[in-house]
């Protein structure tokens, strides 16, 4: 959440700067690289981040989360809360009211009816639609008059401000999606193209998983903006290269998501021609413990299920000693940098959500021989390897392929060897890691490894559905095609009263304090999720380009209305 | 000769469909999501539900035929009807309307038709790959035949020795090696290709010549190394030939025997590599095109590899399939006229 | 007038002037006279020792991690810039994990070598078998050409990921993990690549059958394979040969493209098409980590085409004692 900025002086430019350069285009046209090529506009349809952050520019979302996660109004004046009336006491129901004289790029009116359209474009059954969750829970939309629209949900919601909230659930123009609702949706692709919408600029020109030529959206509600008249989005590529086109060459304005070794960035933005940028958000790297037995020679039905638990890892102090021997700090330094902080939380922000837990920090090889020695794990043949009962202690390790992500597997693999702990390393390419096909032997969920290591977040601010993935039952299993998100087989019933809980508490203070004890039964009472490094976002920005705040709770595209050229 | 190759374009309906049959039986068996790319975030629910809107749950023979179908009646009316209304050519004709809005080959990724994303992406793959393809075939014939006509000699010794350099340097190296010293250092040439860039006078052109000459570079290095080891060593085979020794006998010129007699039967297996390389034109250059960003197909294949975009993916692997049984029936064909005597029949 | 005539000097029987010699000594002879070959099959030696018996002299652990000493430039540096962090423990210095990069390049050639050697070897025979098979007989020309379009034309990178969904673990269960992973790395290198070798065997082939020396052999009753073996093959050497040094370049750059699909050997197993794909980012500043492994893999290729030239001219007898 902290904003860190190389160079203050662009931070103080961002300040004063608006002022003065108030004409619409007068700044000419600006660069924008994305390394992985965008392919729709349309969020409802691809839940990509690249394709939500690109549409993030044209069609916007009621009210948007600000660089430090605070909600802030976008098309309405005020954000609806229990204490100015619109969300109603028993939390079942929340009322936008739209700000007056809002119009889209076609010079048509912004009305209610936009809004409660876009909830039944994406609730429709045969849609397809990629942000369903946003609307979880949601039983009927109203439009009590033009400017004012109603979301009522089937129960009290403790976070009301799934819909129309964030770059995820931007608002659809009625008159140009009215055709493409259910199965239509995929087909229409001129609409998915060049969406009509709000923001400060429209498409002019879409080449999908290419390049986007923007312009300045001269109905925008703020007549002395953007900036800029034109706006090239450029995608493809990779890192390393996009990190040069900014801060080595200047071709561009701008190269989004930066994840490079710190030494490998800090040697590039040495060019001198523009500088980074970071900022944190939710996302943290962790080790994921198994705790059922992925060996080959069960059968498939009961491998990596609960019917099976783990030889060693279902024993808490082997998982604690193979938390021990990591040192979170090297892991930054060697892996992120200044985009990256030790962490022992899931939870690691907002900051009410967060718990103090600091003990991990620490590395404590001797001390994780200690417990493995206490549990009963001895090297009994001199093999340098721990063993029980004839059982050894030796992990095979997954993750998905990615330069840092490889560092990690071999600095961990050191220091578990260290303690007596074998490894045998695998990565897997992403699309069929993170892919849930039941087929694959090697998804994230079917877990057919002792260890696993990636990255989540939650969506928003609210952490609550990211806790209540690890409900007892909710794990992937062969009945349920290996779908679910209770990705180590954690199983707690306490746990699960702590959640239905969480689901009936509104009060804020109340829900933090929930969150931070299921946040550390997860973690440091139990050490089945072992997190690593609360990972930011790091990206970068020409020396000229004046105007940019980094935000990770909403698109990092969000205030691009103001960017604009320092001369 | 003529009915060797209208028997064997007859054959290649069928061979085309089995292709097509298998290359889509793997995609199928391969693991791999389209829902791979989704954030973790959204739930899994949500995700099953996308897949069923994609129509991933129907058994795969339908999948299958739809896609045949889609393919070869649908897209050639798509076709016929631009044929009429805007191509030169066949612009006089009045306009077919053939198409009706029926469902064509539409990628999962985009939501748009595939054809239509591949027609886009043709300009900057021609400019790029196949020039490069060309400045390599003509610098690698040249170097080829003088050095096998100068076996030994130092430029024969500096040609093995550079582009065996040259080929065993994979372009995940040269690409970003000539990036710093040319765009970076030297400042002379821009290391992204705009694809938006239209030529239509002098000062555009200078600009398109700049932007291609990297990417160029990168690929040419590597067919011209590749043909010009294979045109060496077939030339050496000839030139040892008792034929070479009567030719020079009967008091023919050096430039005759060597450009005439003996070129023109070194030039089988040097057919054969290039018409096995023209079909990779159109396939692209993954590696390449990613590191200059000129987005072209090679690119759009990877992008929709990772993204499990399977009519897309489906869609390129059979054009590329047609190209590659059209140019080896080429092959074949030159075969027979580079000597009369190979007969199929 | 009873004297013989005199012999005419012509008809005389020549003494011959050494013992015969066999057809394999000649050829050895040829070939030690090409300095090329003897150069690159020296080379080829070396760097053979170099990765089998290196790791007994050389003792530092390739996977060792070592945080306190990394990023150290290699000791040749020092000559022109004395500031740089130099170390004799590792004389051509570590990477960003402090891994001795002297080992590395051993125990990388270890596994390239062992990849590019089988992968290649396994390429040809497939290759050359089915090039020849089809040229030479026309029955099967139309079956196997066609099979070849069709493994032209399939993706590479589905390909790869059915082979790993079904074959890894019986691999694995085999071979142990990282002999597994080198039979399937192996296997999928050579089924990817031998399409063209077939191709432009399979066009020689087409034109020599025709030639006279095939149907004089024909004629006098030798039976096809013998055909194959004696009279087409050595013709088609150049080209098997050319297939052979580029099929090694490539099966060795393919190996740490597959590795980066999971494909291939585990992350903290070295290849020098790994090693140089790591450095890339960080050539800028640290250029000796692209350079080892890549003038080492060039070399190789190198070393491999001037044995190939060598070979063809020793096994070809018009070019025998010229």
């Amino acid at each position: 959440m902290k904003l860190r900025t190389l160079l203050l002086g662009a931070v103080a430019a961002t300040a004063f700067a608006p002022a003065a350069f108030a004409e619409r285009g007068s700044d000419g046209d600006v660069k924008v690289l994305y390394w992985q090529a965008v392919s729709i506009m349309n969020p409802y349809l691809s839940s990509g981040t690249k394709d939500i952050e690109a549409s993030s520019m044209v069609i916007e979302p009621l009210g948007r989360f600000n660089e430090t996660g605070a909600m802030v109004p976008w098309l309405v004046d005020e954000i609806p809360t229990v204490t100015n009336g619109g969300v109603s006491a028993d939390l079942t129901s929340i009322t936008w009211k739209i700000k007056d004289g809002l119009t889209w790029s076609d010079g048509s009116a912004f009305t209610a009816e936009d809004v409660k359209f876009t909830a039944d474009y994406c609730m429709d059954p045969d849609g397809g639609c990629q942000q369903l969750a946003k609307f979880d829970g949601v039983s009927s939309i109203e439009v009590l008059d033009p400017l004012t629209v109603k979301v009522t949900f089937e129960r009290a919601m403790p976070n009301p401000y799934g819909p129309f909230m964030g770059a995820e659930s931007p608002i659809l123009q009625k008159a140009q999606f009215e055709n493409c609702t259910g199965a239509n949706a995929p087909t229409c692709s001129t609409e998915n193209f060049y969406p009509v919408g709000t923001g400060p600029f429209v498409v002019e020109d879409f080449r999908p998983n290419d390049v986007i030529t923007f312009k300045a959206n001269d109905k925008f509600r703020d007549p002395a903006k953007p900036a800029f008249a034109t706006m090239t989005l450029k995608g493809g590529g990779d890192v390393t290269s996009a990190a040069r086109a900014v801060l080595e060459t200047a071709e561009f304005d701008y190269a989004w998501n930066l994840q490079l070794a710190p030494d490998v960035l800090n040697s590039i933005a040495e060019g001198g021609k523009g500088q980074t940028v970071s900022a944190f958000g939710t996302l943290v790297e962790r080790l994921e413990m198994n705790l059922t037995n992925p060996s080959a020679e069960l059968p498939a039905e009961t491998r990596a299920t609960v019917a099976e638990p783990h030889p060693f890892l279902s024993d808490i102090r082997v998982r604690k000693a193979l938390s021990m021997a990591i040192d979170r700090e090297l892991l930054v330094e060697v892996g992120y940098g200044r985009a990256g902080r030790p962490t022992c939380n899931l939870v690691p922000a907002p900051a009410m959500f967060a718990s103090d837990n600091t003990e991990c920090f620490t590395q404590d090889l001797e001390g994780a021989k200690a417990l493995l020695e206490e549990a009963g794990y001895v090297d009994s043949d001199g093999d340098g390897v721990r063993e029980k009962d004839g059982v050894k202690l030796a992990i095979l390790y997954q993750t998905s392929t990615n330069a840092v992500r490889q560092d990690f597997q071999l600095l961990i693999k050191d220091w578990w060897r260290q303690i007596g702990v074998e490894t045998e390393l695998r990565n897997i390419e992403g699309a069929v890691f993170f892919g849930g096909d039941p087929g694959s032997p090697d998804t994230f969920q079917k877990f057919y490894a002792d260890v696993e290591m990636y990255a989540n977040n939650f969506a928003g601010t609210d952490p609550q559905p990211y806790l209540a993935m690890y409900r007892c039952g909710n794990e992937p299993k062969p009945s349920s095609q290996w779908l679910g998100a209770n990705i180590n087989r954690y199983c707690d019933p306490e746990y699960d009263k702590l959640i239905d809980e969480l689901g009936q508490t509104g009060e804020l203070e109340k829900r933090a304090e929930l969150a931070k004890k299921m946040n550390e039964m997860l973690t440091k009472e139990s050490y089945t999720i072992v997190p690593l490094v609360d990972r930011g976002r790091v990206s970068a920005h020409s020396n000229s380009l004046g105007g940019v705040i980094l935000n990770t709770w909403d698109s990092e595209l969000w205030n691009v209305a103001d960017w604009h050229r320092v001369k | 000769m003529l009915t060797f190759a209208i028997r064997r374009l007859v054959l290649t309906v069928p061979t085309l469909l089995f292709i097509s049959f298998v290359i889509f039986m793997l995609l199928q068996l391969a693991p791999g999501d389209p829902m791979a790319q989704v954030p973790l975030t959204v739930p899994d629910e949500v995700k099953q539900k996308m897949r069923e809107a994609l129509g991933l749950g129907e058994p795969p023979l339908i999948q299958y035929a739809k896609w045949l179908k889609q393919m070869f009646w649908i897209e050639p009316k798509v076709l016929i009807d631009w044929m009429t209304r805007e191509s030169a050519l066949f612009g006089w004709l009045p306009d077919t309307n053939l198409y009706q809005g029926e469902l064509r080959v539409l990628s999962w990724q985009t939501r748009s038709p595939v054809m239509d994303i591949i027609v886009q992406r043709i300009p900057q793959t021609l400019w790029v790959v196949g020039l490069s393809y060309i400045v390599g075939i003509l610098i690698a014939l040249p170097i080829g035949i003088y050095s096998a006509y100068r076996q030994y000699s130092v430029f024969d010794q500096a040609g093995t020795f550079i582009t065996m350099i040259g080929f065993s340097i994979p372009p995940f190296f040269t690409g970003p090696l000539l990036i710093v010293v040319f765009s970076v250092q030297l400042g002379w040439f821009p290391s992204i290709y705009d694809t938006t860039h239209v030529v239509n006078d002098w000062d555009s052109f200078v600009f398109q010549l700049r932007q291609m000459i990297l990417p160029v570079l990168v690929l040419a290095l590597q067919t011209t190394a590749q043909i010009s080891r294979y045109m060496r060593g077939a030339m050496l085979d000839n030139l040892r030939q008792d034929y070479v020794r009567t030719a020079r006998a009967k008091g023919l010129s050096e430039a005759v025997v060597v450009m005439v007699h003996v070129l023109r039967n070194s030039m089988i297996p040097v057919v054969t590599v290039i018409a096995l390389g023209v079909p990779s034109i159109f396939g692209g250059a993954i590696i390449t095109e990613s590191v200059f960003k000129v987005n072209g197909i090679g690119q759009l294949l990877i992008t929709w590899l990772f993204a499990n975009d399977l009519p897309g993916i489906m869609t390129l692997t059979f054009i590329f399939a047609a190209l590659i049984l059209l140019f080896n029936l080429i092959a074949d064909i030159l075969y027979g006229i580079l000597d009369p005597r190979i007969r199929y029949d | 007038m009873t004297d013989a005539p005199p012999p005419i000097q012509a008809l005389q029987d020549k003494v011959p002037s050494a013992p015969p010699r066999s057809q394999w000594l000649d050829v050895w002879s040829q070939f030690r006279k090409h300095s090329g070959a003897m150069v690159g099959a020296g080379f080829l030696v070396f760097i053979t020792l170099f990765v089998l018996v290196g790791p007994y002299i050389w003792t530092l652990d390739a996977q060792a991690l070592n945080m306190r000493a990394r990023d150290i430039r290699p000791i040749y540096t020092a000559l022109w810039d004395s500031g740089a962090k130099v170390d004799w423990a590792h004389p051509l210095g570590s990477d960003n994990l402090g891994r001795d990069g002297l080992s590395q390049l051993i125990a990388g050639g270890r596994s390239s070598l062992a990849v590019g050697w089988a992968a290649m070897v396994l390429t040809l025979v497939i290759g050359t078998t089915v090039g020849v098979l089809s040229g030479f007989v026309r029955k099967l020309d139309g079956p196997l050409m066609r099979l070849t379009d069709l493994f032209l034309s399939l993706p590479i990178l589905p390909l790869l990921l059915v082979a790993v969904t079904f074959f890894r673990q019986p691999l694995r269960a085999a071979f142990g993990p990282e002999g597994g992973m080198f039979v399937l790395i192996v296997t999928v290198v050579a089924l990817t690549s031998w399409m063209p070798t077939a191709r432009i065997v399979r066009g020689d082939i087409l034109a020599l059958k025709e030639r006279e020396f095939v149907l004089a052999a024909r004629s006098i009753g030798t039976r096809p394979l013998h055909i194959i073996l004696r009279h087409l093959l050595p013709n088609v050497l150049s080209p098997i040969m050319v297939s052979a040094t580029l099929g090694l370049a490539t099966a060795i750059i393919t190996e740490s493209a597959l590795s980066f699909l999971g494909v291939g050997f585990p992350s903290d197993f070295p290849t020098w098409g790994k090693m140089l794909a790591d450095a890339v980012p960080r050539m800028e500043d640290f250029p000796e980590r692209v350079l080892l492994p890549g003038v080492a893999i060039s070399l190789t290729v190198l070393a491999v085409n001037y044995l190939g030239d060598g070979l063809r001219d020793a096994l070809d007898p018009r070019t025998r004692g010229r």
